[in-house]
Order: C-alpha cells, then structure tokens, then sequence
C-alpha cells in the first residue's frame, strides 16, 4: 500500500505532531503486554498505553478534518511514512529495560501533563477540548511513573544503577520537548498552542523534586538531540513503525 | 419542539439511557454520565454520548448498543455522536450510580474530583465493610476507569472506581 502525502499546512503539522507523540509512546508501552516484571504492572503499562493511544484517535481524527482530504485516524496512522512522522525523539526510543520505561514516562508526563492543561485554554475548541481529557489522563502517568523512578532510585543497587543509567541516556532528548519553529511560533502566535518554553520550569521544578525524592541526581545539560519535529528520526522509529503498519500495508484496508 | 417531537425525544432519551455499560453492567449510561443529549431531527434521531477514557474500549459498544436499543424500541436507526466537550467527569455519576456500584462491589468515586497532589494518599472506604482502613494495590486496575484496592479490617480486595 503506498503511503499517503499530506500539505504541510501549520495547524495539520501541528495536530499531526501531538497525536504522533501519543501514538508511538502508546506502542511502546503495549510493546510490554505480557512482560512486565509483575500483574499490577502488566495492567499499569496497558491502560497507559491505552490512553495514549485513546488520545492519538482523537488527534489523527480531528487531523484528518482539518487537513479535509478523507484521510481518517487509520490512514494517518499506518499510511504514513517514517520522515513524516514528526514526533518527539524521546518517545521512539527502545523500551530498554523496565527503569528505562518509567524515567522514560516520568520525562514526557511531567511535560505533556502541564503542557495539556495549558491546552485548556487554547482558542482551538478542539483541541481544548481533547486536552481538558488528556490532562486527567497524563496526571495519573505521571504521579505512576513518579513513583517507580522513587523505588528504583532509592531501591536496591541494581534498580539504583538501572534508573542512573537510563537517566543519562534518556537526558540529551529531553530539550526538544521546549523546542518551537516557524509551525509553532504561528500557532502560539494565533492563540492555538501553548509557548513549550514557558512550560520548562514547571517541568524542571517537577522532574527536580521527584529525582531528588529518589535520591538521583539530575543530569547535566550537556549535547542535546533534536530533529523529530522535522521528521529526522532515531533509528528506532522505522523498526517500530515497520510493526504498528504491517498489516495495513500488507492487505489495505483489512478490519475486523 | 411539538409534544409529539418532545415525547419521541423522552422514549429515546429514556431508552437509550438503560443501555448498559459494557464493563460495569449494573450501571447504565445515564448513571454514568455518558449519555449527553437527545434530538430529534428531520433526518432521524442523534444521540451525544462522551467517552470516560480517550482510549475507553467500550465507546464503541456503547454505541453499537444504543443503535440496538433504539431500533429494537421502533425508533429507527440513531446517529451515535461523540462529543468531547464539556470533559466527562466522575462528578457526573448519578447517587443512584453510586449507590450502585457501592452494592457491585465497586468504590465508588468521591465526589469533587479535584487534581491530585503528584504523591497525594487518598481514602477510600470499602465497599463491602465501610472500613475506611484501606490501601492501594495498584492506581490501573482490570479497566481505565478502576484502580485495585485492598481493605485492611476486612481484608477483601475491591476495585476502586477512580476519581476523573
């Protein structure tokens, strides 16, 4: 099936971003089902998965209506190529192991949970309204995910070495999370989109309290790594993509 | 609105509402909150549901069910319309929902769903004792909504219906 093409008009990029963030994070987390290290576990990394991608449908499906070619929330999904594809770098990057997943969320909801409630506001009624779900949705994510980072800190030496490791490799991607370009200086500009940027000390604040409650130290910004915005991926995505989009690409159109 | 228009509308609304949730089959919609609204339209009959969850799996039978209990009743074929706004909330569950749930074996949701502190402690009671001793299991139970519970005194673990 060949890939669909889409205008890269600042409000359908814009949707499209959010909802590819969501979706490749919600896959991820389903990349756990049956391997989680124990039930209550199991079932935490399902339902945040679930959310995310609960969100992703309504953010392909509000994308489609405003791009208004008859693409819906499937044909965005798995008709899409990797380059266009423009989520956050940190959300692709490989479940590693299970301290990997959880500073991994801790990172993102301590970003998207404040950044959704700012969503709120947005003169977009859409996507205030989708944020005004979300928000509730990031806020339990993050207080989980908050909690593990705690354990796996302040826990034996093996979690404690896990959870300082994954805290140095995950860093250098944490910066795009403020990144904006021309797309979103126009839709901040026009009342659509919070300012990220004005989102950071919330997160550091945030992100701050729980690793120091987790005994950790917070990294040094050091060389940071961009370039999901504009479609310029890890080479995780493709391989992840690659399984989210098989069967649409091999038998289009197939429901059940 | 006729009377005729506005007893139409009153026979959908009431039959579309004891349309059961899928995941808590003794609640119904319109316990839930999930049933926004009811016209009548030259075309047809839409009704407004909204989702608990973004990612809640049982819209899609919700919807499938109202389309059912409408048809089944001689009204016709709704259109099932899902809307966002204004966000649901656990603060739109009926007493009676409650009470309800209360009686499945479910916690139900305090009332004033605020935001919670990041490492906040809630109490919940549990519903088959009323012991207030309790304590979380886990914040993601067996659906989106619960989270899993364990009661202290009577040491029976429940599901919790969460705050939203």
């Amino acid at each position: 099936m060949t890939s669909i093409r889409l205008a890269d008009t600042p409000l359908l990029t814009y949707v499209l971003r959010r909802a590819d963030d969501a979706l490749v994070l919600g896959h991820r987390l389903s990349e756990w089902c049956g391997k989680a290290p124990l039930m209550e576990e199991e079932m935490a990394l399902a339902n945040m998965g679930l959310d995310l991608i609960g969100q992703a449908r309504a953010l392909y499906t509000y994308a489609g209506e405003v791009e208004a070619k008859g693409h819906d929330e499937d044909a965005l999904a798995y008709l899409r190529d990797e380059r266009a594809y423009r989520n956050l770098l940190l959300v692709e990057q490989p479940n590693g192991d299970f301290a990997l997943t959880m500073v991994r969320q801790l990172l993102y909801a301590a970003f998207v949970d404040p950044y959704w409630r700012a969503m709120m506001a947005s003169r977009d009624t859409t996507l205030a309204a989708i944020a005004a779900k979300a928000e509730k949705e990031t806020a339990y994510h993050l207080r989980h995910s908050a909690e593990w980072v705690v354990r796996l800190g302040d826990g034996t030496a093996e979690s404690r070495r896990r959870a300082e490791r994954a805290l140095a490799q995950l860093w250098p991607f944490t910066d795009e999370l403020f990144h904006t370009d021309e797309i979103e200086r126009e839709m901040i500009a026009t009342g659509v989109a919070v300012d990220p940027a004005t989102l950071r000390d919330t997160w550091r604040t945030t992100v701050a309290g729980v690793l120091a409650r987790a005994t950790l130290t917070m990294p040094e910004d050091g060389w940071m790594q961009s370039g999901g915005r504009g479609g310029r991926h890890s080479e995780h995505l493709g391989h992840l993509l690659a399984e989210l989009q098989y069967m649409q690409r091999t038998i289009p159109g197939a429901t059940w | 609105m006729t009377p005729d228009r506005e007893q139409l509308r009153e026979t959908a609304r009431r039959v579309a509402g004891a349309v059961a949730d899928p995941e808590i089959p003794v609640l119904t919609i319109a316990d839930l909150g999930v049933l926004r609204d009811v016209r009548v339209l030259e075309s047809g009959i839409e009704v407004d549901i909204t989702p608990t969850y973004c990612g809640c799996p049982a819209m899609t039978m919700i919807a499938l069910e109202i389309e059912l209990a409408l048809e089944k009743a001689g009204l016709g074929r709704p259109k099932v319309v899902t809307v966002l706004s204004p966000a649901w909330t656990t603060d739109w569950m009926s007493d009676e929902g409650r009470a309800k749930l209360k009686d499945y074996g479910i916690a139900p949701p305090q009332k004033g769903a605020g935001r919670r502190a990041l490492f906040g402690v809630d109490t919940v009671a549990c519903p088959q004792c009323g012991s207030t001793d309790t304590a979380a299991i886990a914040d993601f139970g067996s659906t989106a909504c619960k989270a899993l519970w364990r009661c202290n005194t009577c040491r029976e673990p429940f599901d919790y219906f969460k705050c939203h």
